[in-house]
């Protein structure tokens, strides 16, 4: 039985060997960056009664409170992501889905007819449509 | 017993072509236990013995060695004709396709790994492709191929250097 010493198996890579997986790599790296942080949403479209009631930059903290027909839904900003803080409706399912960070992303306020989307970047879904 | 009309003898490339396509079958099923995180990253050890056909008997019987692994693999795994038969189906057709191509590059330069790395970037491709067109039609799947890439990168430097290896190592049959 051979002993499998590192140097026999780096005797097996010749040097396109080499530049095939340096190349590997970069297409590891690339696709990482392109594909994961191109996405990064730059701003925030909150809608109330289907129209757009407000369009704010992510980059500073702000709390938007928007009225409907329920009582006031409460928007909160962070630099990169944004949150439903508080809404009046009965089940709360957009509170509950917390920061939103991604572009694309959504939370609707049906009862209170208000919600709060991720824009800008090259938005990879749309979770309004699928 | 009347004697059957129809003579089949097999000839010895038969013979060596099923033996390989075991290999692998016996290499695909036993990778099928193996617990994975994320569907679509397998190590792929039936593709060395792919790369060892390719290597010393030629593309040819490494076209039959892939697809025999297919389909037996999938009739044994109970994947026949399922999703994951296609995409296990497609990933090699593109895998052989390109293999096709770089087989031919100067071997003073390029071994065993680069031919791997290929194979692996092909199959995961081919594949990403039929799952956008067919299983998820929808761009979110490729928010997955930078996980597919590194996958294919360990798993085609192992698989190469492994195959590397075994064909110096395998006696000339």
């Amino acid at each position: 039985m051979n002993r499998l010493a590192v140097r026999d198996w780096l005797a097996l890579l010749r040097p396109g060997d080499y530049m095939a997986l340096l190349l590997a790599a970069a297409v590891c790296v690339v696709s990482a960056l392109a594909l994961w942080q191109g996405g990064a949403p730059d701003k925030v479209v909150v809608r109330a009664g289907g129209q757009v009631f407000a369009e704010a930059g992510l980059s500073s903290a702000r709390v938007i409170e928007v009225p409907g027909p329920l009582g006031v839904t409460r928007i909160e900003i962070e630099p990169g992501r944004a949150r439903v803080a508080s809404d009046p409706g009965p089940r709360q399912y957009c509170v509950r889905q917390g920061w939103l960070s991604r572009s694309g992303a959504t939370a609707i306020c049906a009862p209170n007819q208000v919600s709060l989307s991720l824009a800008g970047g090259a938005s990879d879904y749309d979770s309004l449509n699928y | 017993m009347t004697r059957s009309t129809i003579e089949i003898t097999p000839t010895r490339d038969d013979g060596r072509i099923a033996r390989l396509a075991t290999a692998a079958i016996v290499l695909s099923v036993a990778e099928a236990a193996i617990p994975l995180p994320l569907p679509g990253v397998k190590p792929g050890l039936a593709n060395i013995v792919i790369l060892i056909v390719l290597l010393r008997w030629g593309w040819r019987d490494a076209v039959w060695v892939a697809l025999l692994r297919v389909f037996a693999g999938s009739l044994l795994l109970g994947q026949f004709l399922a999703p994951g038969f296609f995409m296990s189906l497609a990933g090699s057709v593109t895998s052989l396709a390109v293999l096709g191509l770089v087989v031919h590059l100067p071997p003073r330069w390029f071994g065993p790994v680069t031919l791997s790395l290929f194979a692996a970037f092909a199959h995961i491709g081919g594949q990403l492709l039929l799952a956008r067109a067919w299983l998820v039609p929808h761009d979110g799947v490729f928010y997955l191929v930078p996980v597919f890439a590194l996958a294919a990168t360990v798993f085609g430097l192992v698989n190469g250097l492994v195959a590397g290896r075994m064909l110096r190592e395998l006696p000339v049959a």
